[in-house]
Formats: structure tokens, sequence, C-alpha cells
């Protein structure tokens, strides 16, 4: 294959921000919209969360109870595996870890499935739901978050590619083991580290 | 899917101002199915790289050559390249085919919406269904903004395909023999709702997400829809 091709400069890496990681652009004002189904549209009166599965106690919130938890905010960035990205952003809901402590994974528990109300799931190590890295999210900078972006409420996974970050998030089953999500099963990686650029199954 | 691969292109088509067909030799051939999509990787001497997702517009059809259409995007630095800079017998890197959820095999009755540049993944379906003699089991809407906006323009007639215009329809509507310009609308699409059809909604995140609610709304079950949206990839 050739080293290179014929005519491509590109924008260079040199001025390139490092918080982008390799093969990701900036979105800048854009956010776009990607999700395979029809866009649902949740009251907040019958929302409800659930954490269950290897747990001492499965639990479920309703949007009440949810807000009624710390607020915790991420300030940060987002990947897409389409390759946008977006920088600087400001999330606020609850830490996973909270919802977690309140319903104590066993022993056992190394991976979750995240559900969402339309049916969708992604699946990912506990570890990369704990120590302070990932959200239920129902705020985008200061607003609430649109329904096109998973409102009223989204799983936010901002260190791994943001199809892992569940829009219309219902809850999490804790697992002892990793079985694939909807888009892992259709080609997409098991974890998806943008740094390492996980993509695909294989990569 | 494969892994990265060296594509040949063999063949390159106009399609509308802002978009391009690149017909690509694959180097290691694969099987596709009608619906999925490859990236491209464009790789700068000092090792820089830029990739984007293309859909296949050809059929799945053993060739070992694929069509990828490209819509140019306003400083889209990949399709800006792909349109301006690319001809016939240069080499890119390829990946695909990717995508599992929105394809579809050939076999059952689908309802495929488009708008604009979404037309591409369902145009590999329609000529899946041509090529293996079933137009009956497909139903295609496309919607366009004006006729010279319109990808495969003098492919697509038939009678399993609509187009509707938003914009500027063709001549003859100003006579009213033909639907005026104006939004697709439920009743676009409930003449082609076939029982029993899977729904495969593409287009721009606006379009997908009015064009999926006028499916439901014209009788699909919500989880027969599946969509596709095209965000601004550059």
């Amino acid at each position: 294959m050739a080293k290179f091709t014929r005519g491509f400069t590109g924008r260079g890496t040199a001025g390139r921000d490092p918080r982008l990681p390799p093969g990701q652009y900036d979105a800048r004002d854009d956010w776009p919209v990607l999700n395979a189904e029809v866009t649902p549209d949740i009251p907040i009166d019958t929302w409800t969360f659930s954490v269950d599965g290897l747990v001492e106690r499965p639990t479920t919130w309703t949007w009440d109870e949810v807000h009624a938890l710390p607020l915790s905010t991420y300030e940060g960035d987002i990947h897409c595996v389409t390759t946008w990205s977006k920088l600087g952003m400001s999330f606020t809901g609850v830490s996973v870890d909270t919802l977690l402590g309140a319903a104590g994974p066993l022993p056992g528990a190394s991976h979750a499935m995240a559900h969402a109300h339309t049916g969708y799931t992604t699946n990912l190590p506990l570890a990369d739901l704990t120590g302070g890295r990932a959200w239920v999210a129902w705020e985008v900078d200061g607003a609430p978050l649109p329904r096109d972006h998973g409102g009223p409420a989204r799983l936010l996974v901002p260190h791994l590619y943001f199809w892992k970050s569940a829009k219309w998030v219902s809850g999490l089953r804790l697992t002892d083991h990793d079985e694939p999500g909807f888009w892992e099963r259709n080609g997409y990686h098991d974890r998806g580290d943008p740094w390492l650029e996980q993509r695909y199954q294989g990569d | 899917m494969g892994a990265w691969q060296a594509a040949t292109v063999v063949a390159a088509r106009r399609e509308t101002a802002r978009a391009r067909t690149l017909r690509l030799a694959l180097s290691a051939p694969e099987h596709h199915l009608a619906g999925q999509h490859y990236v491209v990787r464009l790789r700068a001497p000092d090792g820089y790289t830029a990739q984007r997702s293309y859909s296949v517009a050809s059929a799945p059809d053993g060739s070992g050559e694929i069509d990828l259409t490209i819509e140019r995007l306003d400083d889209g630095e990949v399709s800006g390249f792909l349109h301006d800079v690319v001809e016939v017998g240069d080499e890119l890197e390829v990946r695909g085919p990717i995508g599992g959820w929105f394809v579809w095999r050939g076999d059952t009755p689908a309802l495929l919406v488009g708008g604009g540049s979404g037309v591409v993944p369902l145009m590999s379906m329609l000529r899946l269904a041509r090529g293996t003699g079933r137009p009956d089991l497909v139903r295609l809407v496309v919607s366009v903004r004006s006729p010279g906006d319109l990808y495969y323009a003098d492919e697509l007639p038939g009678p399993e395909v609509t187009v509707v215009y938003t914009r500027e329809a063709p001549v003859a509507a100003a006579a009213g023999q033909v639907r005026p310009p104006g939004r697709l609308t439920l009743a676009d699409l409930a003449p082609a709702v076939a029982p029993g059809a899977t729904a495969y909604v593409c287009g721009s995140a606006r379009f997908a997400d009015a064009a999926s609610r006028l499916v439901v709304d014209a009788g699909v079950p919500v989880d027969a829809v599946r969509v596709e949206r095209f965000g601004p990839t550059g």
C-alpha cells in the first residue's frame, strides 16, 4: 500500500488541538445527532433508572429521586466514532459511582450492559463506569439535555467513544462477563477507547 | 469487516454539483450487504491522517468493485479532497464493509426513505432488488430540494420509485401534472407502505427525524424502522 495518499497534505498535525484523539476533528459548534432508531419521547413523570443484575440491592430511581442525589458535573470533551469530537463541554447529572454505591455491586460483577428506553444496549467494563468517569446526565451546557441528544437523561462515559454513552438510558445490568451490545454486535469495538482508536471489532 | 486495504480508483462520475461517485477496485475484495459503508483514510507525507465513512451505492455483485458516492461538504477536509484532487488511477486506503444494522438482505419487503445524500445506501438496496429481479420487494421514496440535487437521476425512475421535491419541482409541476414542491408528507409515504415491510430511513438528522415519524404515522411499527442519520462528517 502506498505510504501516503497522492496530493493529500490535510490540515496537518501542526497546530492540532492536543485534546483531539487520533483521527478525530473538532466539530466546533455542531453537535451531530446519530442514532439508529426513532427518537423517543420519554416523559419525566414515567422516567426511571435502574441498577440490577449482580448487585446486593437492585434499585430503581424515579426522576425526582435521582435528582435528590448529589449532583456531579463533567467538564471536558466527547468523541464520536464517526470522527467528530466536541471540546470543552459541560454535563451535569449524577455520578454512576453514586448509583452503584446504592445498589452494591457483588464481588463477581465485572461488566455492565447499559439499557435504553428504546431497547438500545451497549456493554462496558465496570471499571470504565467507576472512579468518577461515568455519569447519568440530564443537563448539557446548563440547559436540559435535548431529546435528540438522549434527553431526558443519557449515560455519559466521555473517555470512551460516544456510542457507549447510551441515549435515553434506562439502567445498568451488572454481569460477570462481557457480552456485546447493539453496535458491538454490528461490528463496533467492545471497549471503544478513542486514544487507541478502538473503533471496530479487531482494532 | 476486513483490515485496511488499498483500493484503486477505476472510474469517477459526477452525480450532482455537490456529489461525485468514485468506483474503487478493492485489492482484497469482500462481500458487502446493501446499506453498509466503507471508511476512506487519507494519509499525508507527515503521517497525518483523516478518515470518513461513505456508504456503498453499488449492489453486492461479486465484482470486487464498489461505488462510493461522496457529498461535498463546505470546508470538508476529506470530501473536498475526494472531489478536487482524486482522479482515476489513484490509490486510496479503505476499510470495510461496516455496519450490520442498516442493511437489507434482499429477501424481505422494504420501504426505503432517503433525503438528499441519504439515498446512497438505499441505492445499493434498489440496485440489489432490481439486479435480482425482485423490484416488487422495495419502494423507494427520495426527497430532494430540486431536480439538480437528485443523485442517480437517469437510473432511479421506475414504478417502485417516488421522488419528492421540496423547493423546486420539474417543469411539468407548473402545469399541475406532478406533485407541487413541498416537504415530505404522510400522503407521499402512505402508498409506499407494504405489510410487513422494514423501513430504512436515511438522511440528515432533521430529515431522518421527521421522516421516521411519518413512517410510523403511516403504520410501520417503531421497531421495524431503521434509521441512519448523516451528520456533517467533513
